[in-house]
Order: C-alpha cells, then sequence, then structure tokens
C-alpha cells in the first residue's frame, strides 16, 4: 500500500496544526461558530444530536494492520469503544469531544492517516473497488491513480469552496464493484485498442434527493492528462454549480440542465487552456506511486488444497461460509475474505475496538498486514492462503465476525439514521435491526439468494437506498416517522434507481412489508433468477400489489396506516 | 485609513471601494475623484469617462465573469474579486482565470467575507491582497499565509505539481 513520504508526512503534520490552533480560536471565541462550521467541516467533524461525530478518512478503503489498531485505540480512548464503517469506505466515532479532536489527529498523523475533506463542499475521498489488486477480473489495477488523484484534490486551492461535496470513485475491473455511476465523476481504467491505458469518464451520478446515473462525456481519456481534464471538469462545476439551493448545487444538477454533451463540449474548452500543461502526469510519477502497489510475496502454490476440499465436504457452517463470504482471488492457493460486520443485533458496519485489534491480528497472520474497508461496510483480507482459510474462519466466527450472509438479506447497507445524526428524518438502525431479526434463519436467506437491501434515514442517501434491489428511505411526515419503499434499485455494471412502490409505512410494518416484497419473489421467480432479475421482469406492479393487499396490523395506532 | 494585506505585509490601503447603494444605478452613481474601486458594471457603463483616469479599479462579483475584461486587464492597477460569503468559492476560479487566461499581472484583491483561513488558498489562487474582514486582526490573519510550507498540486503561485519539482524518491521494491 502507500507510504508517505517526506512530503506527505509534512502536509498531515501542518493540517494537524493548523486544525489543533483552529480548535484553540473556537475554543477561545475567537471564531463564532459559524465561521468555525465550514473549517471542521473540512477535516470530518460534524456535530450530531448528541455529541460530535469524526470521521476518518481510510483512502479507497485500503489500510494496515497499524492504522486498524490505531482506530481501536480511538475507540477506547476517545468513544465508548466502537466505530462505524462508512459507505464511502470510511470510518465514523459517534461520541467526540471537540477538545480532544487535535490529539486525534495527531495521533492518525503518526500512522499516515488524517481526516482532511471527509466532509464539507469540497472533493472527498476517493473510493474504489474493494477487490483493487486481487479480483481475477481485474483489468489495471486503479490504486496508484486513486492515490495520485487524492494528492491532487488534498487541499486543492480552487476548489475547496465546490458548491456542494464531490465525490470521485474508480473502477478497474470487469465488474463495478464501486458503485461509479452514483459518483460526481466514475473513472473506469479502460485500454485502447492499441492496448495503451486511459479513462472512461462518468460525470454527474449521484443519490440524494435527485437519483441520477452519471453520463460518460469521453470514452477515453489517456492516462496522462488524469489530472488537467478533472482540472477542467472542476472548474467548469466550481464556476457555473447551482449555489442558491443546496438541494441542486451537485454536478448531476448541472449536466442534466444543460445536458452531457454541452457538459462536455465546456470541459473540453476549459481543458485546451491546460492540456499538456504541467499537470500532466509523468511516467516517474505513475510508477513511482505505482511501486507501492506491486503485489505482495505470494507463495507458490497448488489452486486446491486436499485438507481444505476435506474440511469444507465436511463442516456446513464452514462451506456456507465459503460460499458466501470467500471470493476467487488471482493468484492460485489464495483467496479473498469478507468479514461481515452484518451480525443480527448489531448496527450495520460498526465494530468494536476488540474487533478492530483482533481483525487487525487476522491482517497479520493471514493477509500480508492488510485490509480494506467496502462500500457495503464490511472489512476484505484480500490475501488468505485457502490451507488458512479453515482456522481464520473458526477465530473470526468466535469474534463475531463470520456470518455467512456477505450479498444476502442481512447484509443491509445502513446509515447512522435519527439516532445519531442530526439530518435524519427517521432511525434506520432500529429498521436494519428488525429485519435482521425476522429473516435471521440462514436457510431462508441462502434461499433468496442475492438481495440487496439498503436503509437511509432521509433523503441525503448515505444508505444507498436508490440503488438497493430493496430500498427503505426515511421520511418525516407530521413529526413521525414513516418509511417509503422502493424495489428495483441495482449497482453496478447495470445500475439502476429503484422505484417506489406506494405510501410510506410505520417502522413497526416493515418486517411484513420485507416479507411480502420476498413473498412475491418467490412466487415468480423463475429457476435461479435472483431478486434483481425478477422485479426487472416482471415491474413494480405485482410487488405493490401484494404488499398492499391486505391492511398490515400497526403496533400502535399513532397515526393513520397510510395505504389503507 | 484601513489596512489591508499585500504581497505578505499589512499596508494602510489608499483606495476607495465603490458599492452601489439602494437607488444607484451602473449608469447614474457617482464615481468620486481619487483611487475608486467600482463594481464591474459601473466600469462596464461609465467606460468612456473612466477609462482614462489611472486610478479606476474594478471589481468582480462572485456571480461575474472575469472573461468580460478580456484584452483590458492590464489598464487596472488594481482588480478585486468578492467573496459575498465564505462559502462561495467561485472567486478562486475567478482570480486563477484573471491570472492564468487572461493574463493579468497586477494587484489581485480578495474582498468581502475573507478572513485567516481561506488566505492560504486564495494566494495559491493569485491573489495577492487581501481587504480581511475589519473586525478581526489583520496581523493574526497574516499568519493564515503560511499554514503550509508544500502543497501536491500546481495552481497560480506554484506552476509545476510537486512530482515535477521535488524528486520524491522511489519506495524501495521490498521494505
Amino acid at each position: 500500500m502507500y507510504r508517505y513520504d517526506q512530503y506527505d508526512h509534512q502536509i498531515v503534520k501542518e493540517r494537524a496544526a493548523q486544525y489543533r490552533d483552529q480548535v484553540r480560536r473556537r475554543l477561545s471565541d475567537e471564531l463564532t461558530e459559524d465561521e468555525f462550521r465550514p473549517l471542521r467541516l473540512q477535516n470530518g467533524l460534524y456535530l450530531q444530536r448528541h455529541a460530535y461525530m469524526l470521521r476518518i478518512a481510510v483512502p479507497y478503503g485500503l489500510l494496515s494492520s497499524t492504522q486498524m489498531r490505531t482506530f481501536a485505540q480511538i475507540a477506547r480512548k476517545y468513544d465508548r469503544g466502537y466505530g462505524h464503517f462508512t459507505t464511502r469506505q470510511n470510518i465514523q466515532y459517534n461520541w467526540i469531544e471537540l477538545e480532544q479532536t487535535p490529539d486525534i489527529l495527531d495521533l492518525l498523523a503518526s500512522v499516515e492517516m488524517h481526516a482532511i475533506q471527509t466532509s464539507g463542499n469540497c472533493i472527498r475521498n476517493i473510493t474504489s473497488d474493494e477487490y483493487c489488486g486481487v479480483a481475477a477480473d481485474e483489468i489495471i489495477d486503479p490504486r496508484p491513480y486513486a492515490e495520485i488523484m487524492r494528492q491532487w484534490s488534498t487541499f486543492h486551492p480552487e476548489f475547496a469552496y465546490l458548491p456542494r461535496k464531490f465525490k470521485m470513485a474508480y473502477n478497474g475491473a470487469a465488474e463495478d464493484r464501486a458503485a461509479i455511476a452514483v459518483h460526481d465523476i466514475g473513472y473506469t481504467v479502460v485500454k485502447d485498442a492499441q492496448g495503451e491505458i486511459g479513462f472512461k469518464v462518468m460525470v454527474g451520478g449521484g443519490m440524494g434527493r435527485t437519483p441520477i446515473l452519471g453520463s460518460v462525456i469521453r470514452d477515453f481519456l489517456p492516462w496522462q492528462h488524469m489530472l488537467t481534464y478533472t482540472e477542467a471538469i472542476m472548474r467548469v462545476y466550481n464556476q457555473y454549480g447551482r449555489r442558491d439551493n443546496m438541494y441542486k448545487a451537485r454536478i448531476k444538477i448541472l449536466v442534466k440542465a444543460i445536458g452531457a454533451e454541452e457538459f462536455a463540449r465546456q470541459v473540453e474548452e476549459e481543458w485546451a487552456d491546460i492540456k499538456d500543461g504541467p499537470s500532466t502526469l509523468t511516467v516517474e510519477e505513475f510508477k513511482r506511486v505505482a511501486a507501492y502497489f506491486t503485489p505482495p510475496a505470494y507463495e507458490t502454490l497448488p489452486a486446491a488444497d486436499a485438507r481444505f476440499e476435506q474440511l469444507k465436504a465436511e463442516n456446513k457452517g464452514f462451506a456456507n461460509w465459503l460460499n458466501r463470504n470467500v471470493r476467487p482471488h488471482k493468484v492460485p492457493g489464495y483467496a479473498i475474505v469478507t468479514l461481515s460486520l452484518k451480525k443480527t443485533g448489531v448496527p450495520p458496519g460498526d465494530a468494536t475496538a476488540e474487533q478492530m485489534d483482533f481483525v487487525a491480528d487476522l491482517a497479520d497472520c493471514y493477509s500480508f498486514n492488510e485490509l480494506r474497508v467496502t462500500h457495503e461496510q464490511n472489512l476484505v483480507l484480500a490475501d488468505v492462503k485457502q490451507a488458512d482459510l479453515f482456522a481464520l474462519w473458526e477465530q473470526a466466527k468466535a469474534n463475531g465476525l463470520a456470518t455467512p450472509n456477505i450479498g444476502l438479506l442481512t447484509d443491509i447497507i445502513c446509515c447512522p439514521g435519527g439516532d445519531f445524526c442530526s439530518l435524519a428524518n427517521a432511525k434506520s438502525i432500529p429498521i436494519a435491526e428488525a429485519i435482521a431479526e425476522r429473516f435471521d434463519n440462514l436457510d431462508f436467506q441462502h434461499d433468496i439468494g442475492d438481495i440487496e437491501l439498503n436503509i437511509s434515514g432521509c433523503i441525503n442517501a448515505c444508505g444507498h437506498h436508490h440503488v438497493g434491489n430493496i430500498g427503505i428511505l426515511g421520511v418525516d411526515k407530521d413529526g413521525a416517522e414513516w418509511y417509503q419503499v422502493s424495489i428495483g434499485g441495482a449497482q453496478g455494471n447495470e445500475s439502476s434507481i429503484g422505484k417506489i412502490i406506494g405510501p410510506s409505512f410505520s417502522a413497526h410494518q416493515m418486517p411484513v412489508v420485507i416479507e411480502r416484497l420476498l413473498e412475491v419473489y418467490v412466487r415468480e421467480r423463475i429457476e435461479d433468477e435472483r431478486f434483481i432479475e425478477t422485479t426487472r421482469r416482471i415491474g413494480v406492479a405485482p410487488f405493490k400489489e401484494h404488499v398492499y393487499a391486505t391492511p398490515i396490523k400497526a403496533k400502535h395506532n399513532a397515526g393513520e396506516d397510510a395505504y389503507a | 485609513m484601513r489596512e489591508i494585506i499585500k504581497d505578505k505585509a499589512v499596508i494602510a490601503d489608499d483606495w476607495t471601494l465603490l458599492q452601489l447603494a439602494e437607488g444607484d444605478t451602473p449608469e447614474t452613481v457617482a464615481v468620486l475623484a481619487g483611487k475608486v474601486i467600482v463594481p464591474l458594471k459601473v466600469w462596464q457603463a461609465q467606460q468612456a469617462a473612466l477609462q482614462g483616469r489611472g486610478d479606476i479599479g474594478v471589481w468582480i462579483a462572485s456571480d461575474e465573469r472575469p472573461e468580460a475584461l478580456k484584452g483590458e486587464v492590464q489598464n487596472f492597477p488594481v482588480i478585486a474579486v468578492d467573496f459575498p460569503k465564505f462559502s462561495d468559492g467561485r472567486g478562486y476560479s475567478i482570480a486563477y482565470n484573471l491570472r492564468a487566461r487572461l493574463g493579468y499581472t497586477g494587484e489581485l484583491r480578495a474582498i468581502g467575507d475573507v478572513l485567516r483561513d481561506q488566505l492560504f488558498y486564495m494566494q495559491r489562487v493569485g491573489f495577492n491582497a487581501f481587504a480581511t474582514r475589519p473586525d478581526r486582526n489583520i496581523h493574526d490573519a497574516l499568519k493564515g499565509l503560511t499554514d503550509f510550507s508544500e502543497a501536491y498540486q500546481a495552481s497560480w503561485d506554484q506552476k509545476a505539481p510537486l512530482f515535477r519539482r521535488t524528486n520524491r524518491e522511489e519506495k524501495a521494491l521490498q521494505e
């Protein structure tokens, strides 16, 4: 993975010092809260319902065991013993004291980490595929490009006060696992007919109030031009993005308003001035960064391990886990392991300090000291020997991290919601928990198969509800919490935005709503059809009809049944 | 006399900033004698009368385009860019374009909601003068110019990105 050199260290240290002084000025009232807010936000510090929340950047989701142990240390010393991994591959802590944040940043700087631009109207942490460098279907490892973009976007002086937040994602594999279509810019690394490397550039995707899939504005951008072309996009957006209404300020609204073609034309015009200028990437710089992402020292192993095969045949629990949580690796004899942070009864994405220390130990023991955070809020050990899988599984199971539910119904993406977040209209974690409890039966989950259930507590869509096969959105109606349900959303190569099935539900009705949706799927599915495929084939109507056929008894009488 | 920061020092400012009051129109507002920074609209409306004076600067609002001054930027001893609020970042691109695209080399001044913690970015995109908010200590604000000693990316102050300016050591392949 990338390691800081003297320049990276210096910049992050100077940032920590700058921020410490900003906090000092706030505490002594030299800065008003209004003046301090944009400063702390650019450093990932939000004021939530009960306390400050601090979000720490995990660039493209990759971190070392040392960094993970530091997360555990922060959880213990400065929070309440746990942290929350987010859909942007970051971690956030929910119970932070403002006075202690400078010390946390110093601690992070000592392990080459920071909270720079994890919030605010600036370029946020760059995200990518959690299987970079190890996926069998990878064409090009995008991490060197993501790291180069991380450095370019860090403290870019011109683009720190954009109309709205700005998210970039990279994908370099056949299957898009980085949800690039719902990012402000999505880069797909591609090769042209001559074998030259470049990017397909997609702009203007996003979720929130107006979910839109990105538009391709350039089919092939040679890699050397990555920074100058991005600069052109940013300059057009910074000048012409709307600033009068925060709900219409994302780049997607600008692209939609003037059309992708016109937007592309403006970018090309802006680019003409800076193309081939000093920010054009050099082979030397690419090589310097790419050297950090060379493969680890893999052993030469047989593709299949006899003992492993035997254990798999003998142990159903192990086989289930292999089936859902382990993926093929591009190197024979190795496997990619996903540790589930979706155990029923635990808020999705949460990990305790003990679990963080434990996964750091697993990484040291089995996976070259590295870990990844997925945008589905799980953790990945990317380089595990097949022969080690059984031992790893037993240990992970003992620590509550081996629920064999990756990609299944209870692998729910969920934002912190109304329990923590001051933006939320409704709670999301209790909905996830109620659904997980209702469908805790693993045989049932395996029968339902691949399905993505995503929950957001408000229209900002941190829980990616628009691209959930089933999406749940918390809404506020006359001060009460209600939930709007959509189906047919998807991420990946065939991204789509879900369609709302009808009037919203109360929290108590939600498990039954999900049950009824699944009943329709089970009734209508053909052979191995997945939930999303059935939904695409038969449309929303049969689901709607069944869900609203008879009233779902509300536990409380508060409010009218919206569907009645 | 009001103080500003110019070229990294606090100096007395002898320019007057003209702002349209209610009822003023760009065509009729009186531009007094002496060094005056006028709104872009006033410059455009009264150009014939003002262009011979030599003591006229112009200021650009965040929703105006610097390209409106294309070909004539060098006639102004000072061009100012207004930041109506801290979070309105259009002025950064306006400044960059004034320097990089329109070739302006005179005093480029940030006005409006200008505070210490923006100055580092502002100087990077081409501002060399800062009329910081009068309710704050300007000597304190000066410290904002030196928050960082290095930057990754190119901008106006530093034409080459870090990777072209320095020899960032390649990592030893096996650590």
